[in-house]
Protein backbone atom coordinates (compact mmCIF):
# COMPACT_ATOMS: atom_id res chain seq x y z
CA UNK A 1 0.00 0.00 0.00
CA UNK A 2 1.41 3.47 -0.70
CA UNK A 3 1.89 5.68 1.87
CA UNK A 4 2.09 8.77 -0.66
CA UNK A 5 -1.62 9.92 -0.30
CA UNK A 6 -1.17 10.53 4.12
CA UNK A 7 -0.52 14.28 3.85
CA UNK A 8 -3.88 14.94 1.18
CA UNK A 9 -6.63 16.68 2.93
CA UNK A 10 -8.93 14.94 4.91
CA UNK A 11 -11.85 12.91 2.67
CA UNK A 12 -12.96 11.08 6.02
CA UNK A 13 -16.04 12.71 8.12
CA UNK A 14 -13.29 14.11 10.71
CA UNK A 15 -15.72 16.21 12.00
CA UNK A 16 -17.99 13.23 12.81
CA UNK A 17 -20.56 13.74 15.46
CA UNK A 18 -22.52 10.91 16.58
CA UNK A 19 -24.72 11.68 19.07
CA UNK A 20 -23.83 8.37 20.80
CA UNK A 21 -20.44 9.40 21.49
CA UNK A 22 -21.31 13.11 21.92
CA UNK A 23 -24.46 15.18 22.70
CA UNK A 24 -23.32 18.22 20.68
CA UNK A 25 -25.52 18.88 17.75
CA UNK A 26 -23.68 21.44 15.56
CA UNK A 27 -20.56 21.31 13.38
CA UNK A 28 -19.77 24.54 12.70
CA UNK A 29 -17.16 25.19 14.76
CA UNK A 30 -15.55 22.42 13.40
CA UNK A 31 -14.46 21.03 10.06
CA UNK A 32 -16.90 19.84 7.86
CA UNK A 33 -16.70 16.58 5.95
CA UNK A 34 -16.02 16.90 2.22
CA UNK A 35 -18.38 14.07 1.63
CA UNK A 36 -21.57 15.69 3.53
CA UNK A 37 -20.62 19.13 1.60
CA UNK A 38 -20.11 17.57 -1.57
CA UNK A 39 -23.74 16.13 -0.83
CA UNK A 40 -25.07 19.83 -1.07
CA UNK A 41 -23.39 21.77 -3.02
CA UNK A 42 -23.44 19.20 -5.94
CA UNK A 43 -26.83 17.57 -5.47
CA UNK A 44 -28.54 20.42 -3.58
CA UNK A 45 -28.92 23.78 -4.61
CA UNK A 46 -30.79 25.39 -7.22
CA UNK A 47 -30.25 24.87 -11.16
CA UNK A 48 -30.72 27.53 -13.36
CA UNK A 49 -30.74 26.22 -16.92
CA UNK A 50 -30.49 28.00 -20.02
CA UNK A 51 -28.81 31.30 -19.46
CA UNK A 52 -25.35 29.94 -17.30
CA UNK A 53 -22.29 29.99 -19.13
CA UNK A 54 -21.64 26.19 -18.10
CA UNK A 55 -24.06 23.76 -19.15
CA UNK A 56 -22.67 20.53 -17.18
CA UNK A 57 -25.85 18.55 -16.79
CA UNK A 58 -26.24 18.06 -12.69
CA UNK A 59 -25.85 14.26 -13.24
CA UNK A 60 -22.35 14.76 -15.23
CA UNK A 61 -20.88 17.28 -12.63
CA UNK A 62 -21.90 14.68 -9.51
CA UNK A 63 -19.99 11.66 -11.35
CA UNK A 64 -17.00 13.72 -12.72
CA UNK A 65 -16.41 15.12 -9.06
CA UNK A 66 -17.17 11.55 -7.36
CA UNK A 67 -14.79 10.15 -9.86
CA UNK A 68 -12.09 12.42 -8.78
CA UNK A 69 -13.01 11.62 -5.01
CA UNK A 70 -13.13 7.89 -5.21
CA UNK A 71 -9.57 7.87 -6.61
CA UNK A 72 -8.02 9.77 -3.96
CA UNK A 73 -10.56 8.17 -1.35
CA UNK A 74 -9.56 5.24 -1.88
CA UNK A 75 -5.87 5.00 -1.86
CA UNK A 76 -6.29 7.08 1.26
CA UNK A 77 -8.21 3.88 2.41
CA UNK A 78 -6.07 1.43 1.49
CA UNK A 79 -3.29 3.51 2.95
CA UNK A 80 -5.13 3.61 6.48
CA UNK A 81 -6.47 -0.07 6.35
CA UNK A 82 -3.70 -1.41 8.86
CA UNK A 83 -4.67 0.87 11.31
CA UNK A 84 -8.59 0.44 10.75
CA UNK A 85 -11.27 -2.00 12.80
CA UNK A 86 -9.52 -4.62 14.13
CA UNK A 87 -12.72 -6.73 15.31
CA UNK A 88 -13.66 -7.11 11.77
CA UNK B 1 -6.63 37.84 -15.19
CA UNK B 2 -10.23 39.75 -17.00
CA UNK B 3 -12.62 38.73 -14.50
CA UNK B 4 -15.73 37.89 -17.21
CA UNK B 5 -17.76 35.20 -15.82
CA UNK B 6 -19.79 36.16 -12.86
CA UNK B 7 -20.35 32.98 -10.04
CA UNK B 8 -24.04 33.37 -8.57
CA UNK B 9 -23.50 31.99 -4.79
CA UNK B 10 -26.99 32.45 -3.42
CA UNK B 11 -30.80 34.43 -4.19
CA UNK B 12 -32.08 36.52 -1.29
CA UNK B 13 -34.13 39.60 -0.58
CA UNK B 14 -31.28 41.14 0.66
CA UNK B 15 -28.37 41.69 2.21
CA UNK B 16 -25.60 43.62 4.20
CA UNK B 17 -22.40 43.69 2.54
CA UNK B 18 -20.08 44.89 5.09
CA UNK B 19 -20.13 41.62 7.65
CA UNK B 20 -18.90 39.60 4.44
CA UNK B 21 -16.27 42.59 3.69
CA UNK B 22 -13.53 39.70 5.02
CA UNK B 23 -15.37 36.79 2.87
CA UNK B 24 -13.43 35.44 0.28
CA UNK B 25 -14.99 33.46 -2.43
CA UNK B 26 -14.25 30.78 -4.86
CA UNK B 27 -12.22 33.49 -7.09
CA UNK B 28 -10.06 35.45 -4.01
CA UNK B 29 -12.02 38.32 -4.48
CA UNK B 30 -14.85 39.28 -2.65
CA UNK B 31 -18.47 38.96 -3.24
CA UNK B 32 -21.03 41.89 -4.52
CA UNK B 33 -24.05 41.84 -4.93
CA UNK B 34 -27.02 42.10 -8.40
CA UNK B 35 -30.57 43.38 -7.71
CA UNK B 36 -33.98 42.97 -9.50
CA UNK B 37 -37.18 42.39 -9.00
CA UNK B 38 -36.71 43.11 -5.09
CA UNK B 39 -34.49 39.80 -5.26
CA UNK B 40 -30.73 40.06 -4.33
CA UNK B 41 -27.81 37.44 -6.27
CA UNK B 42 -24.94 37.40 -4.10
CA UNK B 43 -21.85 36.95 -6.93
CA UNK B 44 -18.23 36.98 -7.34
CA UNK B 45 -16.45 38.29 -10.58
CA UNK B 46 -14.80 34.95 -11.68
CA UNK B 47 -11.70 34.93 -14.09
CA UNK B 48 -12.85 32.50 -17.45
CA UNK B 49 -9.44 31.29 -17.67
CA UNK B 50 -10.19 29.36 -14.33
CA UNK B 51 -13.85 29.81 -14.00
CA UNK B 52 -14.90 29.50 -17.78
CA UNK B 53 -16.58 25.88 -19.22
CA UNK B 54 -13.74 24.26 -20.38
CA UNK B 55 -11.90 25.07 -17.27
CA UNK B 56 -14.48 24.39 -15.03
CA UNK B 57 -14.41 20.94 -16.52
CA UNK B 58 -10.90 20.21 -15.93
CA UNK B 59 -10.99 21.90 -12.33
CA UNK B 60 -13.97 19.77 -11.48
CA UNK B 61 -11.54 16.22 -11.97
CA UNK B 62 -9.18 18.24 -9.56
CA UNK B 63 -10.07 17.34 -5.81
CA UNK B 64 -8.00 19.65 -4.10
CA UNK B 65 -9.30 22.51 -6.63
CA UNK B 66 -13.17 20.96 -5.97
CA UNK B 67 -12.63 20.82 -2.33
CA UNK B 68 -11.29 24.62 -2.28
CA UNK B 69 -14.20 25.86 -4.53
CA UNK B 70 -16.77 23.41 -2.26
CA UNK B 71 -15.54 25.23 0.97
CA UNK B 72 -15.57 28.69 -0.56
CA UNK B 73 -19.18 28.34 -2.42
CA UNK B 74 -20.42 26.82 1.36
CA UNK B 75 -18.18 29.72 3.19
CA UNK B 76 -19.88 32.67 1.42
CA UNK B 77 -23.67 30.30 1.41
CA UNK B 78 -23.39 30.17 4.84
CA UNK B 79 -22.34 33.63 5.78
CA UNK B 80 -25.07 35.17 3.98
CA UNK B 81 -27.56 32.39 5.79
CA UNK B 82 -26.41 34.69 9.06
CA UNK B 83 -28.48 37.27 7.84
CA UNK B 84 -31.78 35.66 6.70
CA UNK B 85 -33.55 33.11 4.40
CA UNK B 86 -31.59 31.98 1.10
CA UNK B 87 -31.63 30.07 -1.72
CA UNK B 88 -28.50 28.37 -2.28
CA UNK B 89 -27.21 27.79 -5.81
CA UNK B 90 -25.75 24.61 -6.98
CA UNK B 91 -22.10 24.44 -7.12
CA UNK B 92 -20.38 25.91 -10.35
CA UNK B 93 -23.34 28.58 -11.53
CA UNK B 94 -21.70 30.78 -13.98
CA UNK B 95 -23.10 33.94 -15.87
CA UNK B 96 -21.35 36.36 -18.38
CA UNK B 97 -22.85 39.13 -17.57
CA UNK B 98 -25.40 40.97 -15.01
CA UNK B 99 -28.09 41.49 -17.31
CA UNK B 100 -28.84 37.21 -17.32
CA UNK B 101 -28.84 37.81 -13.54
CA UNK B 102 -31.19 40.26 -13.38
CA UNK B 103 -33.35 38.56 -15.87
CA UNK B 104 -33.49 35.23 -14.66
CA UNK B 105 -34.58 37.08 -10.60
CA UNK B 106 -37.26 38.37 -13.14
CA UNK B 107 -38.11 35.30 -14.82
CA UNK B 108 -38.19 33.23 -12.20
CA UNK B 109 -39.08 35.79 -9.39
CA UNK B 110 -42.03 34.07 -8.39
CA UNK B 111 -40.42 31.04 -7.83
CA UNK B 112 -37.92 32.19 -5.84
CA UNK B 113 -40.04 34.17 -3.59
CA UNK B 114 -41.92 31.08 -2.71
CA UNK B 115 -38.91 29.07 -1.99
CA UNK B 116 -37.60 31.92 0.64
CA UNK B 117 -41.46 31.48 2.47
CA UNK B 118 -40.67 27.73 2.19
CA UNK B 119 -37.15 27.72 4.04
CA UNK B 120 -38.40 31.22 6.12
CA UNK B 121 -36.94 30.36 10.02
CA UNK B 122 -35.89 27.18 8.86
CA UNK B 123 -32.81 25.18 8.32
CA UNK B 124 -31.25 21.90 7.10
CA UNK B 125 -30.12 18.84 9.37
CA UNK B 126 -28.36 15.66 8.10
CA UNK B 127 -28.71 12.80 9.87
CA UNK B 128 -26.95 9.30 8.41
CA UNK B 129 -27.37 6.02 9.56
CA UNK B 130 -24.61 2.98 9.39
CA UNK B 131 -25.45 -0.72 9.47
CA UNK B 132 -22.84 -0.80 12.17
CA UNK B 133 -23.16 -4.10 14.30
CA UNK B 134 -23.80 -6.24 11.38
CA UNK B 135 -20.85 -8.68 10.87
CA UNK B 136 -20.06 -9.10 14.78
CA UNK B 137 -23.51 -10.05 15.14
CA UNK B 138 -23.28 -12.92 12.60
CA UNK B 139 -20.11 -14.06 13.73
CA UNK B 140 -20.98 -14.22 16.91
CA UNK B 141 -24.28 -16.52 16.37
CA UNK B 142 -22.15 -18.51 13.93
CA UNK B 143 -19.51 -19.45 16.91
CA UNK B 144 -21.91 -20.27 19.14
CA UNK B 145 -23.96 -22.88 17.03
CA UNK B 146 -21.11 -24.27 15.57
CA UNK B 147 -19.71 -24.81 19.08
CA UNK B 148 -23.00 -26.08 20.75
CA UNK B 149 -23.21 -28.55 18.52
CA UNK B 150 -22.29 -32.19 19.87
CA UNK B 151 -21.12 -35.19 17.40
CA UNK B 152 -21.30 -34.46 13.37
CA UNK B 153 -18.32 -34.52 11.18
CA UNK B 154 -16.15 -31.53 10.88
CA UNK B 155 -18.26 -30.77 6.93
CA UNK B 156 -21.76 -31.69 8.63
CA UNK B 157 -20.21 -28.67 11.50
CA UNK B 158 -18.97 -26.55 9.26
CA UNK B 159 -22.39 -26.45 6.96
CA UNK B 160 -24.58 -26.18 9.88
CA UNK B 161 -22.19 -22.91 10.46
CA UNK B 162 -22.54 -21.59 7.20
CA UNK B 163 -26.01 -21.30 7.15
CA UNK B 164 -26.37 -20.33 10.54
CA UNK B 165 -24.29 -17.23 9.52
CA UNK B 166 -26.21 -16.60 6.15
CA UNK B 167 -29.66 -16.65 8.28
CA UNK B 168 -28.36 -14.25 10.77
CA UNK B 169 -27.15 -11.98 7.92
CA UNK B 170 -29.74 -11.69 6.65
CA UNK B 171 -31.90 -11.19 9.96
CA UNK B 172 -29.24 -8.44 10.86
CA UNK B 173 -29.86 -6.90 7.46
CA UNK B 174 -33.14 -6.73 7.11
CA UNK B 175 -33.51 -6.01 11.54
CA UNK B 176 -30.72 -2.46 10.22
CA UNK B 177 -33.61 -1.80 7.09
CA UNK B 178 -36.27 -1.54 9.56
CA UNK B 179 -34.67 0.21 12.24
CA UNK B 180 -33.25 2.63 9.54
CA UNK B 181 -36.86 3.28 8.54
CA UNK B 182 -38.74 3.74 11.92
CA UNK B 183 -35.92 6.34 12.63
CA UNK B 184 -36.50 7.96 9.07
CA UNK B 185 -40.53 8.26 10.01
CA UNK B 186 -39.54 9.55 13.49
CA UNK B 187 -37.45 11.93 12.32
CA UNK B 188 -39.43 13.32 9.94
CA UNK B 189 -42.16 14.15 12.49
CA UNK B 190 -40.21 16.72 13.16
CA UNK B 191 -39.21 18.18 10.12
CA UNK B 192 -41.34 20.52 7.49
CA UNK B 193 -39.79 18.88 4.82
CA UNK B 194 -37.54 15.87 4.15
CA UNK B 195 -35.37 14.39 1.40
CA UNK B 196 -33.64 11.11 1.47
CA UNK B 197 -30.10 11.36 -0.39
CA UNK B 198 -28.63 8.70 -2.13
CA UNK B 199 -26.11 6.91 0.61
CA UNK B 200 -22.47 7.93 0.49
CA UNK B 201 -20.06 4.72 -0.51
CA UNK B 202 -17.68 3.59 1.59
CA UNK B 203 -15.04 4.71 -0.29
CA UNK B 204 -15.80 8.55 0.64
CA UNK B 205 -17.18 7.68 4.22
CA UNK B 206 -13.78 6.02 5.10
CA UNK B 207 -16.17 3.89 6.98
CA UNK B 208 -16.34 0.22 6.73
CA UNK B 209 -19.85 -0.10 7.57
CA UNK B 210 -22.46 0.28 4.85
CA UNK B 211 -24.74 3.78 4.95
CA UNK B 212 -28.39 2.78 4.71
CA UNK B 213 -29.84 5.77 5.06
CA UNK B 214 -28.61 9.64 4.31
CA UNK B 215 -31.19 11.86 4.87
CA UNK B 216 -31.70 16.00 5.17
CA UNK B 217 -34.60 17.23 7.46
CA UNK B 218 -35.67 20.93 7.12
CA UNK B 219 -36.59 21.90 10.58
CA UNK B 220 -38.16 25.05 12.04
CA UNK B 221 -34.66 27.10 13.75
CA UNK B 222 -36.16 26.62 17.33
CA UNK B 223 -36.49 23.11 16.91
CA UNK B 224 -32.66 22.04 16.29
CA UNK B 225 -32.08 21.17 20.12
CA UNK B 226 -35.34 18.57 20.43
CA UNK B 227 -34.33 17.07 16.82
CA UNK B 228 -30.15 16.35 17.82
CA UNK B 229 -31.88 14.82 21.15
CA UNK B 230 -34.47 12.90 19.00
CA UNK B 231 -31.04 11.40 17.08
CA UNK B 232 -29.63 10.59 20.10
CA UNK B 233 -32.58 8.78 21.66
CA UNK B 234 -32.78 6.88 18.48
CA UNK B 235 -29.46 5.69 18.73
CA UNK B 236 -29.46 4.23 21.76
CA UNK B 237 -32.45 2.47 20.78
CA UNK B 238 -31.54 1.16 17.91
CA UNK B 239 -27.87 -0.13 19.26
CA UNK B 240 -27.06 -1.76 15.43
CA UNK B 241 -26.92 1.15 13.90
CA UNK B 242 -24.45 4.24 13.90
CA UNK B 243 -26.33 7.31 13.49
CA UNK B 244 -24.32 10.61 12.91
CA UNK B 245 -26.12 14.05 12.74
CA UNK B 246 -24.65 17.46 10.97
CA UNK B 247 -26.09 20.69 10.52
CA UNK B 248 -27.56 23.00 10.95
CA UNK B 249 -27.04 23.53 7.25
CA UNK B 250 -28.13 26.33 4.54
CA UNK B 251 -31.00 24.98 3.05
CA UNK B 252 -29.17 22.93 -0.10
CA UNK B 253 -31.65 20.13 -0.15
CA UNK B 254 -34.77 22.29 0.24
CA UNK B 255 -34.19 25.32 -2.22
CA UNK B 256 -35.96 23.63 -5.26
CA UNK B 257 -37.76 26.59 -6.84
CA UNK B 258 -40.29 23.78 -8.18
CA UNK B 259 -40.69 23.17 -11.66
CA UNK B 260 -37.61 22.57 -13.48
CA UNK B 261 -35.25 24.08 -10.60
CA UNK B 262 -36.42 20.94 -8.53
CA UNK B 263 -33.60 18.56 -6.63
CA UNK B 264 -31.84 15.39 -6.89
Amino acid sequence: MSSQHEEEPVLVPTSVTSPRQSPRPAIRTERIALVDLLDRVLAGGVVVSGEVTLAIADVDMVRVSLRALVTSASALIKAGDDEEVPGQ
Amino acid sequence: MQPNGIWVYAITERVDLTPLAQIRGVGGRGVRTVAAAGLTAVVEDVGLAEFGEEALRRNLEDLDWLEAAARAHHGVIDAVAQQGPLVPMRLATVYSDDARIAAVLTERGADFRSALRRITGRMEWGVKAYADRQPEASDDSAVTAGASRPGGGAGAAYLQRRRNQLTAQKNARRETLASAEMIHAALSGYAAETRVHTPQAPQLTGIKAPMILNAAYLLDSARGGEFAAAVTALAEQHPALRLELTGPWPPYSFAGTGGEGGLT
